[in-house]
């Protein structure tokens, strides 16, 4: 792998690859002494031209317990004001010697403009452009479902395991990245939203299950594990840009409480990218359940991207 | 230009690709269609192999001066249109000052005749600064040496529907006509690219194609209520196609144009997010490529317009959503109309003539131009070489900016010489060669 | 020379011997554990472990017998194609205070065996770390030496050595090949 820019172009080997390595970088987050020597002397730049604290934090865990140099860069800019542009940011980066760089941007393509731009030479891995994907999370994510639900799971994908998606599938990258991924691994994906929150032409799709309510999808499959999207109240209500009318009309809809976690099968995990917007998308009862992994998912992230720095930094440049 | 004088003769060449003649251009007319009838020491051509027709008119160019000199300037931009085969272009409105008043139209149009490459037609503002509220002084403009007659807030709608009404029933006063670009502002909102299936997996907010169909079909019904006539800028899906084919039928007085990248390009050449692939209105899918093509075909759209926009490299060389929207096009459009319908047979060289030069002629009111190649008519004629196959470099452009999607495309044919009234203002170096 | 240096019965004589050597050299196997370095160490030290049970009932070879994955200690990452990182398994106890016994296949530069030493410095303190390999093949590029060996093979540092076991190449055999070929072996 050269770059991680979205989980459409990652093939099933390497998602496999990915997720088999990041469960042996788990591991040794296990042990007293959890830092490694791999990634000695090479340069990691977190780029972030939005704030995002969280997934930040992640991937400079990650970086520094492989022992690479962290350089963590945060650039102005939005959507409305332009700021500094990527182009020279990344011509300053290439200056400072980045091996490889974590860009989350608030444009769509960012990363993978970064990546085929020609403007720097490291190897990108995208950390959330836009409303388009952020494929650390998917993996995240489908090595938390694989580790709970799939027995030994070496090699394996997630074959034959259902999903379901709940919530503002049209904003989001998490579900952007997730939906192809689980394709690839072979699950099955449920997606529940509000029409409006829909993106176009998935109704067309026919590898996808949609529900307009989430008590239709509980009806409908036996869910092996849902996942909880974050509601952007600002974005999502008020003016005649609201796409629902009100929060309690999504919680009515939508929200996971206890009463809808219980119609699922036993087994069945409950996942959030977090933060939750608790009493919105998520009851507390659902969200500090047992069955929920949501803290879990925060200590794999490091594992995933520890694996995803390793697959793409440890080897020799020439070979890629 | 200097050389007014000289009169040439285009021997043997093929009128509208079905007529062999010679041209014979002197003192700004076509004088003869006889090479017998040439003075002496004019400069002969030799024409074996190439199409004349009259020069080319383009109904919706950016030159962007005043204000925006680093993408183009009249100058820069008059002769890449020289390049591309065109006599005439329109310059819209959305310059820095807004070409809404006398003013500012005069001075484009006086900087254009400085230049002298092309005839520069300023288009005026519908409304104050593009600012869809108030209605600028169309009438003055009108009147003003620039003789306006094509009133556009290109680059943003006429949404206003009372005012859009107001527009199209002030400019019969004279004769004129109002080129609305087609878009809903509040169903576009932050908009990047078509609405489909490709905007969904690149997470790039859509333009839907109905953002665009209901202000065509508002406008056309309003045009209809009140007598006047409308021009539908830039159409882009196949449902506007279907809304013009119905009120012509109807027979509501509404022209309307595509742009060469609407016919060849699609929204699938986004997935790189490269930028040079950003216009504004977006590529569609080929459905509605099919459908343009074929309303181009059978006549439901008029003409063919370049909307060349020049964008310097920085607004293009950055992230999708930083981007700005357009491309260049005065020097590919021919071609990319000889490609995508000449060459597979649905329009003759004939009716490129119509599409590109006597239709948008006629909408624009410009005299002098999308005239017949005959004796006695201005001599804005354009030589085409339908076998001089190409390779599109954005680099090698005349014009400031080199933002063309169609850098690396190979292109069938291209304009070898333009005149304008006469006078030489482009000239391929291959036909200087063969010189007689 | 090409060809078979060690066949079947070569290979299980020279395991049995080692297994001996280590325990009369660490007088009985009550803090013994062997790590193979994967791929082919493992399954050697499993085979060492289960000849240790024979001869001394009380020892568990399945618990005393684990893996020890260095790809992320190799001091080559950058000049190889990225590497699958392999399994590293332990002892429920650990190792602190344990008698390593790192088990390979080859011993060749003295690489490998440092990246292990480095592995293992990670993962605890144990008493003392000790070298068995099946055949050193010399061309040593660090001052490390084995403790037991199977079989000292002189090579040719363009020779290439390879070794095949049932577990892993359905045969159990060592292989010199291609004097003057690039390869330089394991």
């Amino acid at each position: 792998m050269r770059h991680l820019l979205d989980t459409d172009t990652l093939s099933r080997e390497d998602a496999i690859l990915i997720l088999d390595t990041a469960a042996q970088m788990a591991a040794t987050q296990e042990r007293e002494m959890r830092k490694l020597p791999t990634l000695r002397g090479r340069t990691v730049v977190n780029l972030f031209f939005e704030d995002s604290t969280r997934t930040r934090i992640s991937f400079e865990a990650a970086a520094k317990r492989l022992s690479a140099d962290v350089i963590n860069f945060s650039a102005k800019g939005s959507s409305l004001s332009k700021g500094e542009s990527l182009k020279d940011t990344a011509l300053t980066l290439q200056a400072m010697g980045a091996d490889a760089v974590v860009v989350r941007h608030w444009a769509s393509g960012a990363a993978h403009r970064l990546a085929t731009s020609g403007w720097m030479h490291g190897h990108v891995l995208n950390a959330g452009d836009g409303t388009h994907q952020h494929p650390t999370q998917a993996l995240l994510d489908a090595f938390t479902m694989r580790r709970h639900l799939v027995s030994e799971p070496t090699g394996k994908a997630l074959e034959g395991l259902t999903f379901a998606i709940v919530g503002d599938i049209l904003h989001s990258r998490v579900a952007g990245s997730n939906i192809p991924l689980l394709k690839t691994l072979g699950a099955n994906v449920v997606v529940v939203a509000p029409p409006t929150l829909l993106p176009y032409g998935m109704t067309e799709r026919e590898d996808i299950a949609i529900h307009y309510t989430l008590d239709d999808a509980l009806d409908a499959h036996e869910l092996d594990g849902i996942m909880m999207l974050r509601v952007q109240r600002e974005r999502m209500t008020g003016g005649g840009s609201g796409f629902f009318p009100s929060p309690e009309e999504y919680t009515r809809l939508f929200g996971l409480d206890g009463d809808r976690m219980r119609r699922m099968p036993d087994h069945a995990i409950v996942l959030h990218p977090g933060p939750m917007n608790r009493g919105l998308e998520i009851s507390a009862e659902a969200a500090d359940s047992p069955r929920s992994v949501i803290v879990e998912q925060v200590s794999n992230g490091v594992a995933v991207r520890m694996a995803s720095l390793y697959l793409l930094l440890a080897g020799e440049e020439a070979a890629e | 230009m200097t050389d007014t004088a000289t009169a040439y003769v285009i021997e043997n060449v093929s009128l509208y690709g079905d007529t062999r003649a010679d041209l014979v251009l002197k003192d700004g007319v076509i004088a003869s269609l006889s090479a017998a009838d040439a003075p002496e020491g004019a400069v002969t051509l030799r024409g074996e192999g190439l199409i004349a027709l009259p020069g080319l008119v383009d109904l919706h160019t950016h030159l962007r001066e005043p204000g925006r000199e680093d993408a183009e300037t009249i100058e820069t931009g008059s002769r890449t249109a020289a390049r591309g085969g065109f006599t005439a272009v329109h310059a819209m409105a959305n310059t820095t000052p807004t070409a809404d008043t006398a003013g500012v139209v005069e001075q484009v149009w006086s900087r254009g005749r400085e230049v002298g490459l092309v005839d520069v037609f300023p288009v005026g503002a519908v409304t104050v600064g593009l600012g869809g509220t108030q209605l600028s002084e169309m009438a003055a403009m009108a009147n003003s040496r620039a003789q306006v007659r094509v009133f556009s807030d290109d680059g943003k709608c006429v949404h206003d529907p009372l005012l859009m009404r107001r527009a199209l029933e002030y400019v019969k006063t004279f004769g004129g006509v109002v080129a609305q670009h087609a878009q809903d502002p509040r169903l576009t909102e932050g908009s990047q690219m078509n609405e489909g299936l490709v905007s969904s997996e690149l997470g790039l907010a859509g333009w839907p194609s109905v953002a665009e169909e209901s202000i065509i079909a508002r406008d056309v019904l309003l045009a209809g209520h009140v007598g006047s006539r409308v021009h539908i800028c830039h159409l882009s899906t196949a449902g506007s196609v279907e809304i013009i084919r119905w009120a012509k039928a109807k027979g509501i007085d509404v022209t309307a144009e595509v742009m060469p990248h609407h016919l060849l390009l699609t929204d699938e050449s986004v997935r790189g997010y490269d930028a040079r692939f950003k216009v504004n209105p977006p590529l569609r899918t080929q459905k509605d490529v099919d459908a343009v093509r074929e309303g181009l075909a059978d006549g439901t759209i008029d003409i063919v317009a370049t909307d060349h926009a020049p964008h310097p490299d920085e607004d293009k060389d950055c992230e999708w959503g930083a981007a700005a929207m357009g491309m260049i096009g005065l020097e590919t459009a021919l071609a990319i109309v000889q490609k995508t319908m000449v060459d597979p047979g649905t329009l003759s060289w004939r009716d490129v003539a119509r599409v590109m030069s006597e239709a948008p002629a006629r909408i624009g009111r410009d005299g002098g131009h999308g005239r017949p190649l005959e004796a006695g008519e201005p001599a804005n004629v354009t030589l085409v070489d339908p076998g001089a196959a190409w390779t599109v470099e954005p680099a090698a452009t005349a014009s400031r900016s080199n933002n063309s999607p169609f850098g690396g495309i190979e292109l069938p044919g291209r304009a070898v010489a333009t005149f304008l009234r006469g006078v030489p203002t482009h000239l391929d170096q291959a036909l200087e060669g063969v010189r007689a | 020379m090409t060809g078979t240096v060690l066949g079947a019965p070569d290979i299980a004589r020279a395991l049995t011997r080692i297994a001996h050597e280590i325990l009369e050299r660490n007088e009985g196997h009550d803090s013994l554990v062997l790590l193979g370095i994967p791929t082919r160490g493992v399954p050697l030290a499993h085979r060492l472990a289960a000849r240790i049970a024979q001869v001394e009932p009380g020892f568990d070879p399945t618990d005393r017998a684990g893996a020890l994955d260095i790809t992320m200690y190799r001091d080559d990452l950058h000049r190889q194609p990225t590497r699958a990182i392999g399994e590293t398994t332990l002892p429920a106890e650990g190792i602190d205070d344990r008698t390593i016994v790192l088990v390979d296949d080859v011993f060749h530069t003295g690489r490998t065996i440092r990246a292990a030493l480095d592995a293992i410095k990670d993962l605890g303190r144990p008493r003392a770390v000790q070298l068995a390999v099946l055949v050193d093949r010399g061309h040593r590029e660090l001052p490390i030496r084995a403790d037991f060996v199977g079989k000292n093979l002189p090579t040719a540092k363009t020779e290439r050595v390879d070794v095949h076991l049932e577990e892993t190449d359905d045969a159990d055999e060592v292989l010199i090949s291609g004097a003057g070929s690039k390869g330089a072996g394991a």
